[in-house]
């Protein structure tokens, strides 16, 4: 089963959306609570990065009977170094968006912590691509 | 049950979708009511009444405890004193008063012992509205290591009555405890209770029944004073049913929050951890907590501020450290211990994850062919509803009353059979010309 959803950049109020429809459709579907917990923060994280980073950008979730597969894809300046950017701590959020309580450095972290597979693939200037799959 | 202007009942139940509408009927699913009460109240027919124990069976009894909750004093104008409530009480039968949050410090000193020594989760959750409880297990079970086990304060207010009156000599079985109840909610946590085995309470009386029965026996000549009764009343147990009444003792941070859809809001970001570090949550589906329970009869606000202006004359429960009560401390605390809680998840579409998934593919599908409008019409509270509905055989495409019309238009099915479909939801002969229909007489304003 496929859910799409689309997110404007620099839309706050928005972020949450996905990750909120996605739990409620896990629920019904009886996935463990705390693996729907997992996939719930690692969404969100994903959707706020899109919003405080990108110009836009687009989530498919496709679900299978053991795992769920989310891809993350937005049209925004990319990530330079990946490697540095999973660094907890690391930022590069404008102060305006920090100032907003978001931006501190702990999502992409936050998202590998929760995700049983996260791949991340970028190109600068243009947009990030990020999968993630967790296993029920 | 009996007839019921559904739309009124169905439409504000975003809650849980509990409530289908069905041969003319309010159809009540047990496995997701949580008692919050919103149905009751929206009813402009007073369709939805409540099952309660006749007044009369306290006669059975030698020893008759009224046990009521402090608000129950916040309804009456302030013109009838606290004595003559009382008195009031005794006239009706009972034998002996008791309001519930006393002594409160023993529950007070209970939580504070849970909080501190449990760390598996945060924050931790109040257990003191049933409402909120059952809502936790049927729609957010992952917060079930959060609830505080203890139990709510009629408990309190209950073994209280049992020690003392047994210490005067009574039998168990000689006494009846009668809980008088400002909510739905609190019937359902004494006659099917969460976390424990047998609820202590032997009846319940309704307050909305109470209350008329308390004002028809007022006596505006002198009443005794009653006020040894009310010893170990503290301010803190007068205010604990209200809004912020827990939440102010607990943590270095806490929040109150009430209202059942402002907890709903509340739990979703809760369960993403979207929250920040918060040692303890109060949490109570009414508007007002208790002052608002359903089955209370005075204005809400009213109720609050008289109780508050009551509560001043009180003193804190701080000040009972050294009161004879203390005698009964560590055998009550003991006493208010609950079980764990169990996750009854009330969402699950089919067992089968397989299963459960076509159905999930099948109602995206159905989801496109209905108009989105959410207007109820076909028993459901929303399209989302109707969906799943269909998915596990319970409604029919035909439901939809705007497929309907177009279907007919298309000469896919026949007016009669048209009209039929909804009678079966909306009962027969619901929509032939009668001036004395039920919703006709603007019951709603």
């Amino acid at each position: 089963m496929e859910l799409n959803f689309s997110i404007e950049g620099g839309d706050f109020t928005q972020a949450g959306q996905a990750s909120s429809r996605v739990k409620k459709v896990l629920k019904q579907l009886g996935v463990d609570v705390k693996c729907i917990k997992s996939i719930v923060i690692a969404l969100y994280e994903a959707e706020v990065n899109v919003v405080a980073h990108a110009h836009r950008g687009h989530i498919l979730i496709q679900i299978e009977k053991d795992r769920i597969t989310t891809t993350i894809e937005d049209e925004g300046p990319g990530i330079p170094d990946i490697n540095l950017a999973m660094q907890e701590g690391f930022s590069t959020a404008s102060k305006k968006v920090r100032e907003m309580g978001f931006g501190a450095g702990m999502g992409l972290p936050n998202m590998k912590k929760n995700t049983d597979d996260l791949q991340i693939s970028s190109v600068i200037g243009k947009s990030t691509i990020v999968k993630m799959v967790n296993y029920f | 049950m009996h007839w019921l202007h559904a739309l009124y009942a169905i439409l504000p139940d975003r809650s849980t979708e509990a409530i289908r509408i069905r041969n003319g009927l309010a159809v009540i699913d047990k496995k997701r009511c949580v008692d919050c009460g919103q149905c009751l109240r929206v009813c402009p027919v007073k369709a939805i009444f409540v099952e309660q124990d006749d007044l009369d069976q306290i006669k059975s009894y030698k020893y008759r405890v009224a046990l009521f909750p402090a608000v129950t004093i916040g309804q009456f104008p302030e013109n009838i004193t606290e004595d003559q409530i009382y008195a009031a009480l005794l006239k009706i039968g009972f034998t002996h008063l008791y309001e519930v949050e006393q002594p409160i410090g023993f529950l007070k000193d209970s939580i504070k012992e849970y909080c501190r020594n449990d760390k598996t989760a945060r924050p931790h959750i109040s257990t003191f509205c049933p409402s909120v409880l059952r809502l936790i297990q049927i729609r957010y079970p992952s917060l079930l290591d959060n609830l505080i086990l203890r139990k709510a304060p009629h408990d309190l207010g209950a073994h209280l009555a049992l020690e003392q009156l047994q210490q005067q000599g009574a039998k168990r079985e000689e006494i009846g405890i009668f809980y008088i109840t400002p909510c739905i909610a609190k019937i359902s946590s004494v006659k099917s209770p969460l976390g424990e085995q047998e609820s202590i309470v032997d009846g319940v009386i309704n307050m909305n029944v109470l209350y008329n029965k308390v004002r028809k026996n007022i006596s505006s000549k002198d009443v005794p004073d009653t006020k040894d009764q009310r010893q170990t009343l503290t301010r803190d147990g007068i205010l604990w049913s209200l809004t912020r009444g827990e939440s102010k003792h607990f943590g270095e941070r806490s929040m109150a929050i009430d209202g059942i859809h402002n907890v709903i809001r509340f739990l979703e970001r809760l369960e993403n951890e979207e929250v920040p570090d918060i040692d303890f949550l109060e949490l109570r589906a009414c508007d007002q907590s208790c002052a608002g329970g359903n089955l209370m009869v005075g204005n809400r606000f009213l109720t609050v501020e008289r109780l508050e202006h009551r509560a001043k004359r009180y003193e804190s429960s701080l000040k009972f450290k050294d009161h004879p009560i203390q005698s009964l401390a560590t055998n009550i605390k003991q006493k208010l211990i609950l079980d764990p809680i169990n996750a009854k998840p009330a969402f699950i579409l089919d067992q089968d994850r397989e299963r459960a998934l076509e159905k999930m593919s099948k109602m995206q599908r159905i989801i496109c062919f209905l108009p989105g409008i959410d207007c109820g019409a076909c028993g459901a509270p929303n399209c989302q509803a109707l969906a799943e509905d269909m998915v596990n055989q319970k409604a029919k495409m035909s439901d939809c009353v705007f497929l309907q019309q177009t279907w007919q238009e298309e000469n896919k099915i026949s007016t009669t059979k048209a009209l039929k479909n909804i009678e079966k939801k909306w009962g027969k002969d619901r929509f032939k010309a009668d001036c004395n229909k039920r919703g006709r007489r603007n019951e709603g304003f």
